[in-house]
């Protein structure tokens, strides 16, 4: 959890895989030949083994979706992972978005325990802290019950 | 039938954390299929190995390490790498060269040591590599098996003590093989009791993993009629197809799954493709099956296998372990051998456990464990990029 005083900038925990500011999106790829969405970026080929078509456009992914499955973390991963000290255990969730048919992984926002989840709720996405390094605030992006 | 070769001995080093060289434990397991078959060392013209990629080079070239652990005789070998499927992707190899009559009998083995310390991905800022993005952003293994259990929950109205009656019923039947690692019976109260890793799943509700070897003498039928072995079990099929694209269910270590938006693609799932093209290739459907050994990773794992494995409507698995069919003396016994509940993991050796164990029950020789009247078995795994297996062995 990052200090709310800390004066920090803040800065993709992964670098051109999301959007900065309020309304966040994913950026992914969109094959020209078929249509296939994919993330991360895939640039150089088209994994429908229908087509063999090497262009891809850079796409916002939709910012919203609904619950496919949920669950937690309850003990500290390995690195790369940074985590708090103490650990704070944090909830999971694969999301489907509907035009993309396809279905992303992430945190869920601090806060929102398994208990508060279930399959088919609709989620979105938004911004926070993964963890703060000495220069900056690492954000990733979270999943977020729609209210 | 002429696809059909026969299995003429099995064998298999205790599964446990014994710390010793992986080649010890093929070679035990080779030794013991050896002399269950009857054949001698010599008469193998084909050393089929499943590699293990944690044991440095001798690891890579498996076959070649057993055959020279044996003792050079000039056999030709084999390697196959295929994560959880490998011991079946070798099993393949040796059916083949069976089948297309280049030899007569050939010794299938994998075996494995288990890593000291977590293996972890190389540090760094990597994001092209999908093993660093999801332990950055905080998601391990178990997390994938947690989220396919907790559908279940929402979708069919599993719950945790559903999970825990598979750990129970696998530890009873486990309790009952010598060759398994954890030979203790458990109560759903000792699983409840166990810690929380991935809502809903407990420790007990996953599986280690261990040290362990198995291994396979097969043979042209011919040649088992000659040594009066014309009744031994049969491999019917051997299915070991990848996935369809795209790929539905997330799969471990992608962040994603495939996107299904292109016209005429639709969303497939990896686990439920496995067992068609067996099914197909043996010319049964799942009503003949007696018996199956599946891969419970987790316990909620080996409920969505039996469904796969199409024993049940998809969402009714629960409804058959509540039941007790899918317990030893019920309708159709699910992971007689304790499954890997009770062994842990040995990656290439454990599809080759699967087959040994339906080996011992096809022939009636598994004591306590024994599912009564059983002729024909299935097996089913699935492990890392595409790979896994469905195998169907009749006697
Ligand atoms: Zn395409």
């Amino acid at each position: 959890m990052s200090d709310p005083m800390s004066n920090k900038p803040h800065a993709a925990a992964i670098e051109g895989w999301h959007t900065l500011g309020e309304q966040p999106h994913l950026i992914g790829t969109r094959c020209c030949g078929c249509g296939t969405y994919f993330f991360p970026k895939q640039t150089h080929y088209c994994k429908n083994p229908d087509c063999d078509s090497s262009e891809f456009e850079e796409v916002e992914l939709s910012r919203t979706g609904t619950v496919w499955s949920y669950t937690n973390a309850c003990y500290k991963p390995p690195a790369p992972f940074v985590a708090a000290e103490p650990f704070e255990p944090y909830t999971i969730a694969a999301v489907q978005l509907e035009k993309e048919q396809m279905t992303v992984l992430g945190q869920v926002v601090e806060g929102v325990s398994t208990a508060d989840l279930k399959v088919g709720m609709p989620m979105e996405l938004v911004l926070e802290t993964l963890h703060e390094t000495e220069d900056d605030i690492k954000v990733t992006w979270k999943w977020k019950p729609v209210a | 039938m002429s696809n059909e070769i026969a299995i003429l001995g099995a064998g298999m080093h205790p599964w446990g954390k014994w710390g010793h060289n992986f080649v010890e434990y093929g070679v035990a397991a080779a030794r013991e299929a050896l002399a269950d078959a009857g054949v001698p060392w010599r008469d193998v013209r084909f050393v089929s190995g499943g590699a293990t990629v944690r044991c440095g080079y001798p690891g890579y070239v498996a076959g070649a390490t057993f055959a020279q652990a044996l003792g050079w005789q000039g056999a030709e070998v084999n390697t196959s790498y295929a994560a959880c499927a490998s011991g079946s992707q070798a099993l393949a190899a040796a059916r083949n060269k069976i089948l297309a009559g280049e030899c007569e009998v050939a010794l299938v083995v994998g075996a494995d040591t288990t890593p000291k310390g977590f293996l972890a991905p190389a540090g760094g800022y990597r994001p092209e590599d999908p093993d660093w993005v999801r332990f950055y952003l905080g998601i391990t293994n178990p997390t994938y098996f947690a989220l396919y259990a907790r559908r279940r929950m929402d979708l069919y109205g599993d719950t945790q003590a559903d999970f825990a009656k598979v750990k129970v019923k696998n530890a009873a039947a486990g309790s009952k093989n010598p060759r398994a690692r954890y030979k203790k019976c458990f109560t759903e109260e000792d699983v409840a009791a166990s810690a929380m890793v991935a809502d809903p799943l407990r420790l007990m509700d996953i599986c280690a993993t261990s040290d362990g070897g198995a291994a396979l003498i097969v043979s042209s039928v011919d040649y088992a009629k000659r040594i009066g072995k014309g009744d031994a079990p049969r491999i019917a099929a051997i299915s070991t197809v990848t996935p369809s694209f795209a790929s539905g269910v997330v799969e471990m270590p992608d962040i994603a799954t495939d996107s299904a938006a292109a016209e005429g693609i639709d969303a497939q799932s990896f686990r439920a493709a496995l067992p068609i093209k067996a099914y197909e290739e043996a010319g049964i459907g799942p009503e003949d099956v007696d018996v199956a050994e599946v891969y419970d990773l987790s316990t909620a794992l080996e409920l969505d296998w039996i469904e796969d494995l199409r024993l049940c409507e998809r969402g009714d698995a629960a409804k058959l372990l509540r039941a007790g069919d899918t317990s030893i003396g019920g309708r159709i016994p699910v992971n007689p051998s304790g499954g890997l509940a009770c062994f842990g993991e040995a990656v290439p050796a454990q599809a080759l456990a699967q087959v040994c164990e339906l080996t011992w029950q096809l022939r009636g020789q598994s004591g306590e464990r024994q599912v009564q009247g059983a002729k024909v078995g299935i097996t089913a795994n699935q492990g890392l990029f595409g790979h896994g297996s469905s195998v169907i062995i009749k006697r």
